[in-house]
């Protein structure tokens, strides 16, 4: 049985599609046998983000429609064998997706791999509400910025009414915050909201702290996992969040503004 | 960053701004959310009715709704315009 996880978060372009390659490949890279699915259906991007996008000749789709097998959809990743991706389709039939389909292609991913993680598109439409539906955990992507606060929290209240754990009476979704591109320096101006004023807000477990960095487009521009990138602090913060949920305690970094050496004080902005 | 910004941005903490606004909304689309759905319906069709005999503003309503283990108690509560503000619609 695997486990289920959503990243969601009501507001578009927050990080969703980031955080997806970079915990379902630290879960790989953890030994877990993970599979990534893309429910943003007619917006493909996670196979971009995962590099993978040149391989991709099923999709999702096809996997429901029954056009396709799930091994004949699957991507297997080149860096770690641990991981396979599912894409989306670029159909714009918007009701593409069926809920008794997800269902099955889920219950299949199921016999296979220990995670699967559910890149959730943007919005409360059909698309995120499937990629909810059958989770066991989910990962509340947040900036800290008023309007992706308040979306988050919309996105809370169906988690915990409209998942099928809601529907059946069962134990309601884990829900854990992740707050991503987060500038310490901003927040230390009283510029951006910080980790406990979220935090507060929204009475989270907080799962970790991604800080806004240049290493996501860089990462994005050659088709790899930030996760990867381990000399950067987006990395770093990524492979702490997979640590935490893994059950390990450790402690949050990138929430203070770094103290800069003598060199860039000098020369630093 | 020049010297006015910092001032300036020191004199206005909008973080600090941006945090109560967001306690102040979420704290009232949760209670939102915890109504049931007829309570919006039911609001609005009372505040339609009201209004067929006062003039009131959407927001001189409110209810609340409150549940112990053996009743479930439904506040309505107007606040009516002062006598001279008051233009009834009917007669
Ligand atoms: N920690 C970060 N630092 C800097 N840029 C980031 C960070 N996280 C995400 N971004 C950038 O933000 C943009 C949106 O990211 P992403 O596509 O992951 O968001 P999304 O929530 O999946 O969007 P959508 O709602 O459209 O699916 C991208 O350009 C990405 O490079
Ligand atoms: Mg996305």
């Amino acid at each position: 049985m695997a486990r289920i996880i959503v990243v969601t978060s009501g507001k578009g372009g927050v990080g969703k599609t980031t955080t997806s390659a970079a915990i379902s490949m630290g879960l790989a890279l953890q030994g877990h046998r993970t599979a990534v699915v893309d429910f943003d259906i007619g917006l493909r991007n996670l196979d971009l983000i995962m590099g993978c996008e040149r391989r991709v000749v099923y999709d999702f789709v096809n996997v429901i429609n029954q056009e396709a097998t799930l091994n004949q959809a699957l991507i297997r990743d080149k860096r770690n064998e641990n991981l396979h991706i599912l894409p989306a389709s670029q159909t714009r039939d918007k009701d593409a997706l069926t809920k008794e389909g997800v269902e099955r292609v889920l219950n299949e991913l199921s016999e296979t791999f220990d995670y699967i993680v559910c890149d959730s598109p943007a919005g409360i439409e059909r698309g995120a509400h499937l990629a909810m539906y059958f989770a066991d955990d989910a990962v509340v992507v947040t900036n800290p910025e008023v309007s992706s606060v308040r979306d988050s929290d919309r996105m809370l209240g169906l988690l915990a009414s409209k998942s099928r754990r809601a529907e059946l009476g069962q134990d309601p979704i884990k829900e854990y915050l992740l707050l991503t591109r987060y500038s310490p320096q901003r927040v230390k101006l009283g510029e951006m909201l910080s980790v406990e004023d979220v935090q507060e807000i929204l009475a989270l477990h907080l799962l970790g702290v991604i800080p806004e960095s240049k290493a996501v487009l860089n990462a994005s521009n050659s088709g790899t996992p930030v996760i990867l990138d381990e000399k950067s602090d987006a990395g770093q913060a990524y492979m702490d969040v997979i640590r935490r949920y893994l059950g390990e305690h450790v402690p949050h970094r990138f929430i203070e503004q770094e103290r800069k050496g003598l060199f860039g004080r000098l020369f630093g902005s | 960053m020049g010297l006015i910004d910092y001032f300036r941005s020191s004199r206005q903490p909008t973080a600090a701004i941006a945090k109560e606004r967001l306690q102040i909304l979420v704290a009232h689309e949760r209670s939102e959310r915890s109504k049931p759905d007829y309570l919006i319906a039911l609001q609005k069709e009372l505040l339609d009715v009201i209004r067929k005999y006062v003039h009131v503003d959407q927001d001189a309503i409110t209810m609340t709704m409150e549940q112990d283990d053996s009743r479930e108690v439904l506040e309505l509560n107007i606040v009516l315009p002062d006598e001279s503000e008051r233009r009834p619609m009917h007669r």
